[in-house]
């Protein structure tokens, strides 16, 4: 599963040449992957805190809160496809999805209604046509920008957008040039200048629709008189401009090359036609505006239906339409959890069981458990994902390979936190064998702890006792004198560690104490049984001092262990094999010391 | 940005971040850090600039973003950095290398100037190496292989190997002294080391006496070469006093899980570092001027709950009774987040005059240079 494959593709589609073309980008994974990784990662963190917002507040609170996360989303896959396009020049599929996603914000998460929803679309419209600026520049940088080929298409495409004041500035230029015509000018201008906007937030002055709908239609007839009286006739630019206007819409698709999109058609046919437009009433005009400005012929292009159904309102249709187009789980994912939080999703019950923000999360976040690097982002995803989520993170996180001991705490931290002691136990085993097998005891040892692996830690201490009874010595004697409570893990860890501590106090010529948890590790039953033969052994010196140390209870317990040695209660083990201690010297021994102390 | 701390996303999940040193005698501060990746296919070291700091204004917290000079392709996950000089950098690799790198200023290139490729090895396979101390031109290097390795940074050899000094993972070194250094390790024991002794014991054992929790990280007080800070598998912040015996002076709750890395303000060492697996990244203050707690005193972000293993000797005011006691009455201790919250484990952190950088696996690098110290 390639996870950068779909975000880079491109097809671009809605340009007045009405053909769909496919950008094929090479496929240059070191030069586009660092850049989404940077997508992936800052919308990662802007998911969770999303996750995070209270479930308390109430929706009117929150609904700036969730404007803003969708603001930030964008300026993150902004960002991205800046970088995409100046470092690896790949027009990408993000330009797409970030329009979508604009509307997204504009018609479902701000709900703007009508009034100021006309000026939210110009805004969308505006920010996905940005070469006007660029157009503008060349021109007004130029000798004599009224004469630049491009003056005119600069001044109405600033009208098509509904930005007077930029288009006055540049008509400007013009009107110096015709003196003669001076009044001319000056009557557009007025009448530019005087187009009534719907401004809820100018300060002290609020306006209601009603009110702003009158003066917009009285500033409509204004304009339609000019065209009457012929005020323009004599400068075909300025009337068609005056034509625009009063949204003339034979004059509008005469510019088609310079809206390029039905989309901007349709924004602009409303700015000039019905700005006081209902969202509920929006899908008509969008329907009626892409049928005029598309060849009747072409099919329509996926983009196409999916802002159409964005202005039907029919958000289960936008993302089934964008997951089947974009082919991209970051994109639908994202914003169908966005969308989710607003509560703007009913519960569709999808055919296996689960809902549609939390399939199309985890199928995201499934993509991005199969990088090397990017799996920690992906257990953010599954957490909130509160039907299947679970099951998903235990069945990938054990395919996470463990390559240092680093990772592994980090991966154990993770199954920690949610309780996940299977996998937990799994991991320390894994950890803990591959250490054994480098002979580091120690470590192996710290696994088992970790896990509360009782049965591993059991055989790490048989592998010490093995190699004491081998070599005579305990190695790693670090280890086995610092256990701490760990010694309480198992039992032959214990022995293990008391063991150890014989040694020890035998070496400081504590010979009573030696004497008394000698005898305890077997009367205690901490020693295994096949270990018993060695601790007598061990008895003997102490039995061999001058100084009676064992006393004769001592000494009679020190029988007892003996004979259910050798009595055929113990089990005999591999390396020990049933032995007839009768004649023992060992045997023989105890016997004569405790004859000599009764 | 909360705290006037800005992210830099740079694509790879950074495990290591270090200033170049600045000449101490110079009131400059560090523009110059390296960064070392981890997790990933190609890990790289990459050196970064923050730029000049000319007139310092109170509200650009974030005078434009890091820029990167020059990267270079590191073999294994970077486990450790350190700056030998001004212009080497020693790094401990997951494959057991340990690698020089000199920076060309000139060129803002990287090239590598030694490797001893085995340094960390088990018998059969590779060991990650994973601390590097240097004190130029020694370096000191410790593995999971329970190796310590001394090197010199101008002889091909090894100057000397302590074999099997421990039987679990080492996971990080710091210099006592010139001739001393210490470890932690993966069963929670601090061991001191003298050079100057033939032999591969040490001459000290420290631990806690409850749970053998596995320590990450050591940072030694600047001043006073017998305080030692320590963090691990619990999150706790450990002070000890390596003259004073088998137990912690002062034992405190940090963090949730795994704390990293530990740091002592090198020339404000009332003030202390520390990060996180959690996402945190904690600014410890002490001071001793106050009579009140700092939890009775309002309008600052955390106090912490501590508490003090066994009572100090000695009952005088100064800052470094201040870290032994950690106790809020009698000396005045509080911590503060210096990053937002919902954040993937730091990794990484250094402080150095009033700048403090540190790397997450949010593949992100956060630089302060204002740091309230």
């Amino acid at each position: 599963v390639c996870i950068w494959w779909p975000l880079v593709l491109t097809t671009l589609s809605g340009s007045a040449g009405g053909c769909p073309f496919v950008h094929e980008v090479r496929k240059d994974e070191d030069i586009y992957s660092p850049i989404l990784r940077k997508l992936f990662n800052e919308s990662h963190h802007i998911f969770v805190g999303l996750q995070r917002i209270r479930e308390d507040l109430p929706s009117k609170n929150k609904k700036p809160q969730f404007v803003s996360i969708s603001k930030n989303y964008r300026s993150v896959i902004r960002a991205c496809m800046e970088e995409l396009q100046q470092v690896a020049g790949i027009v990408s599929i993000l330009l797409a999805v970030e329009l979508i996603w604009n509307l997204c914000e504009v018609l479902f998460i701000d709900a703007a209604p009508a009034g100021s929803l006309v000026l939210h679309l110009l805004d969308w419209v505006r920010l996905h046509k940005a070469d006007v600026d660029e157009k503008a520049r060349e021109v007004l940088a130029s000798e004599s920008p009224a004469e630049h080929q491009a003056y005119w298409d600069v001044v109405i495409s600033y009208v098509l957008q509904g930005r007077m004041d930029e288009a006055r500035q540049v008509l400007v230029k013009q009107a110096a040039l015709q003196p003669a015509a001076r009044v001319m000018f000056k009557l557009l201008d007025n009448l530019l200048m005087k187009m009534p906007i719907f401004n809820v937030h100018s300060p002290g002055e609020t306006q209601t629709l009603t009110e702003f709908d009158v003066k917009w239609r009285h500033w409509r007839e204004e304009v339609d008189h000019c065209l009457q009286d012929q005020s323009f006739a004599s400068n075909r630019h300025l009337e068609d401009i005056c034509k625009i206007l009063v949204g003339d819409e034979d004059v509008l698709l005469e510019y088609k090359e310079l809206l390029s999109t039905w989309y901007h058609f349709l924004v602009t046919r409303l700015l000039f036609s019905h700005p006081t437009v209902k969202p509920t009433e929006l899908h008509y005009y969008a329907q009626s505006s892409m049928h005029m400005f598309l060849d009747t012929r072409s099919v329509p292009e996926p983009l196409d239906s999916i802002l159409l159904a964005a202005f039907e309102f029919d958000i289960h249709q936008v993302i089934k339409d964008c997951s089947i187009a974009l082919n991209n789980w970051w994109f639908v994912g994202h914003l169908t959890d966005l969308l989710d939080h607003c509560k703007l999703l009913q519960s569709h019950n999808l055919h296996f069981g689960s809902n549609l923000r939390e399939f199309l999360l985890l199928e995201y976040a499934s993509g991005l458990f199969t990088h090397h690097s990017l799996w920690q982002l992906a257990v953010d995803y599954f957490d909130h994902c509160p039907e299947f989520g679970r099951v998903y993170l235990e069945l990938q996180i054990e395919r996470v390979p463990l390559d240092t001991e680093r990772k592994a705490l980090k991966v154990i931290r993770i199954c920690e936190q949610r309780q996940m002691t299977e996998q937990v136990r799994s991991i320390c085993k894994i950890m803990a064998k591959k250490a054994l097998r480098n002979n580091r005891l120690g470590s192996a040892l710290s696994w088992s702890i970790r896990a509360k692996d009782a049965a591993f830690a059991t055989l790490i201490s048989e592998r010490f006792l093995q190699d004491y009874c081998a070599k005579g010595t305990f190695s790693d004697l670090d280890l086995i004198d610092n256990l701490g409570p760990a010694m309480l893990l198992s039992d032959r860890l214990t022995f293990l560690g008391k063991y150890r501590e014989f040694h020890r106090l035998y070496g400081e010529k504590r010979f009573s104490d030696a004497a008394k948890l000698l005898l305890s590790l077997m009367t205690a039953k901490i020693a295994p049984h096949s270990f018993w033969m060695t601790l007598l052994t061990d008895a003997l010196p102490l039995l061999e001092q001058k100084e009676v140390i064992f006393s004769a209870d001592q000494t009679h317990e020190l029988m007892f262990c003996l004979e259910e040695l050798t009595s055929g209660k113990s089990v005999p083990t591999p390396d020990k094999p049933m032995q007839v201690l009768g004649t023992h010297p060992l045997t023989l021994y105890l016997m004569a010391v405790s004859l000599s102390i009764s | 940005c909360a705290n006037g701390i800005n992210a830099k996303y740079v694509s790879k999940k950074i495990s290591k971040t270090r200033w170049r040193p600045v000449s101490s005698s110079s009131l400059q501060q560090p523009d110059i850090f390296a960064t070392g990746s981890w997790d990933n296919e190609d890990n790289s070291i990459s050196i970064w600039s923050i730029g000049e700091n000319g007139v310092s204004s109170m509200d650009d917290e974030f005078e434009g973003d890091p820029q990167l000079l020059c990267e270079y392709k590191h073999n294994g996950d970077v486990l450790d950095l350190q700056f030998l000089d001004q212009d080497r950098i020693v790094t401990a690799s997951s494959t057991g290398a340990v690698t020089i790198f000199r920076h060309h200023h000139n060129s803002q290139t990287l090239s590598v100037s030694k490797l001893w490729e085995r340094a960390h090895h088990y018998p059969c396979n590779n060991a990650p190496c994973t601390g590097v101390v240097c004190n130029s031109p020694e370096i000191v290097t410790v593995g999971e292989d329970g190796r310590i390795m001394l090197f010199r940074a101008d002889q091909e050899g090894v100057l000397r190997t302590i074999e099997k000094a421990d039987s679990s993972a080492i996971h990080a070194v710091t210099f006592l002294r010139t001739t001393e250094i210490l470890t932690v390790n993966s069963i929670g024991q601090l061991k001191l080391w003298d050079f100057r002794q033939p032999g591969n014991e040490p001459s000290q054992i420290l631990s806690l006496t409850g749970d053998r929790v596995p320590l990450h990280c050591v940072d030694r007080h600047p001043n006073q070469q017998h305080i030692v800070a320590t963090g691990g598998q619990d999150g706790m912040l450990c002070i000890w006093d390596v003259r004073q015996g088998n137990m912690p002076i002062s034992l405190m709750e940090a963090h949730t899980s795994e704390m990293w890395e530990v740091h002592f303000h090198p020339s404000n060492p009332g003030h202390l570092f520390s990060c996180s697996e959690d996402g945190s990244l904690l600014h410890w203050e002490t001071s001793s001027n106050t009579d009140t707690p700092s939890f009775l005193q309002g309008g600052r972000n955390t106090s912490i709950i501590s508490r003090s293993a066994i009572a100090p000797a000695g009952g005088n005011q100064s800052l470094i009774n201040a870290w032994l006691t950690g106790d809020s009455s009698k000396g005045h201790l509080e911590t503060t987040h210096m990053l937002p919250s919902q954040m993937l484990s730091v990794n990484s952190l250094d402080v150095l005059g009033q700048c403090l950088v540190c790397g997450t696996d949010g593949e992100a690098i956060y630089v302060n240079r204002h740091v309230p110290i």
